[in-house]
């Protein structure tokens, strides 16, 4: 009997525990998924829960309704891995040995790597919404605001879901437009790139949609600490902005035990194949999802793709055939735009978001890189779809796992 | 792609400036372009021109703010100093390296 083992049972690894179960032989194969967390959230609905659309209960399941029943679980954290010794160290002591390893330990945010983020206010009048204590905290902190400086703040790139906070931004202009205090909160857009956006098409409108909804955009900030005493963000060319209320998106880095057995970068991203989904340092490993180093996004859609692609390339493995590089890079987010509407964009390595229709050409029916309210109700409508078919590790119709140029203006 | 001549000499360049053939850099011509941006170069300035180019020759990358802070060469505020607004993006054009990609 040979071992599959799958580090991270999150988005990533339990579409690849559903998927693998299913391609491979009961008799040869065994395959363990290992996470220390119980709960499996919803991590798109993170967004909803400061703006009282979701509540902590409609994003939380159990991670094991998710895992098919010939999958082992183990509840548990990983000590280390030990790649020149094809075995992992959990902390209760056990040793686990594979064949194959499978990494999707994912990224978290570190606020203790933005100077003075965690000295004061944090939780009080500083927050993230990536985390589900983070968002509920939000969500109790703005219900009852008075109004002011809201000041959503990016403290340095890559970070899991780049749009998400755009549409915070734009949920946040609809949420006090709708409590009728729109005129008392000033809303500013922090980052450290030079646009709205990575992306210049999209980045173009998506700048412009800020200055429709009176949102000051602050471009090129580099943040150096955040004075909580005095609410302000302090940047390295000495650039300040004040706050009353901060929603920061900290530092993402991916998991420790990525650090702790050297397999990443500075950031403990591991370093991936970018087409083909194998570990440049280990070939019976793989990585998927927010855990490799790659230059796509770090987004849900993104580790569906790749689990299509890593499948097949486990079993060309394990076939002793060459891996396919079949991996385009390909994502596809929904972007939240406020006032029940949205706009979806759909993009890869060497194609950037354009307008056009999707997923079929000109009859679409969404409309890409546009606003309208088939965008909003399909992103709302993804909650079951992530639950019911995208976690089951199926196929989500009409949408293939590498990008279409068809009906696309290019 | 261009040509422009820089410190005498027929340099390729794409259209934000940047070096489309490494080659063709020489300490001159990174004087040179570092003086279009304002910026006089000092041992300092070397220190970090120096390892941005072993990086790429070993990686084929450049390396993040990140990595380059973390190599103990520089911190980031002397960086942020040296190299005012977007110190890579000065930093790697002055080396004759491509822009930064953008991040995802």
């Amino acid at each position: 009997m040979k071992k599959i083992l799958i580090l991270g049972a999150g988005t990533a690894g339990t579409i690849m525990a559903n998927r693998l179960v299913r391609k491979l032989d009961r008799k040869e194969w065994s395959i363990t998924i290992i996470d220390q967390h119980a709960k499996h959230y919803y991590q798109p609905g993170f967004l909803f829960i400061p703006f009282e659309m979701y509540t902590e209960e409609d994003v939380t399941r159990n991670k094991t309704d998710f895992i098919p029943k010939n999958v082992e679980y183990i509840q548990e954290s990983i000590e280390i891995i030990e790649p020149d010794k094809n075995r992992i160290k959990l902390n209760n002591g056990v040793t686990l040995d594979y064949y194959i390893l499978i990494i999707a330990t994912g990224t978290n945010i570190v606020p203790g790597e933005v100077d003075g983020l965690l000295d004061s206010g944090w939780g009080e009048n500083a927050f993230d919404f990536y985390t589900v204590e983070g968002s509920v905290a939000l969500a109790r902190c703005l219900k009852d605001w008075k109004g002011g400086k809201l000041v959503v703040h990016i403290a340095e790139m890559p970070i899991k879901c780049p749009v998400a906070p755009l549409e915070f931004t734009f949920l946040a202009d609809w949420y006090f437009s709708k409590k009728e205090m729109r005129d008392d909160v000033e809303i500013t857009y922090v980052t450290p790139l030079s646009g709205a956006f990575t992306k210049p098409r999209a980045s173009g409108v998506l700048s412009h949609l800020l200055e429709n909804k009176h949102v000051k955009l602050v471009p090129d900030f580099n943040i150096m600490n955040v004075d909580g005493t005095a609410k302000k963000l302090v940047s390295f060319d000495e650039k300040t902005v004040d706050y009353d209320i901060l929603v920061s998106i900290p530092t993402n880095m991916g998991d420790s035990v990525i650090e702790r057995s050297g397999m990443g970068d500075e950031l403990n991203y591991v370093q991936t194949q970018k087409h083909t989904l194998q570990s440049k340092a280990h070939e019976n490993i793989f990585v998927l999802g927010d855990a490799t180093d790659l230059p796509s996004s770090k987004a849900g859609s993104v580790a569906h793709f790749e689990a299509e692609i890593l499948t097949e390339n486990i079993l060309q493995f394990i076939q002793n055939k060459p891996l396919k590089e079949d991996f385009d890079g390909h994502a596809n987010c929904f972007i939240e735009s406020g006032f029940g509407k949205g706009f979806l964009i759909d993009f890869n390595y060497d194609v950037e978001p354009v307008e056009g229709k999707f997923p079929l050409p000109i009859i679409g029916p969404m409309a890409l890189l546009k606003e309208s309210r088939m965008n909003h109700f399909s992103k709302l409508a993804f909650k079951w779809i992530y639950w019911n078919i995208l976690l089951r590790g199926w196929p989500i119709p009409m949408i293939t796992a590498q990008m279409t140029k068809l009906g696309k203006k290019l | 792609m261009a040509t422009k001549n820089i410190a005498g000499v027929n340099i390729d360049v794409n259209e934000e400036g940047y070096l489309t053939n490494h080659a063709q850099w020489s300490r001159e011509i990174g004087e040179a372009i570092a003086k279009e941006e304002e910026i006089k170069l000092t041992e300092q300035h070397w220190n970090v021109l120096e390892f941005l180019q072993k990086e790429v020759k070993e990686n084929g990358a450049l390396p993040t703010i990140r990595r380059l802070t973390k190599s103990g060469i520089v911190d980031t505020k002397t960086l942020y100093q040296l190299f005012p607004n977007g110190p890579l993006k000065k930093a790697s054009k002055i080396a004759g390296l491509e822009k930064p990609a953008s991040c995802v």
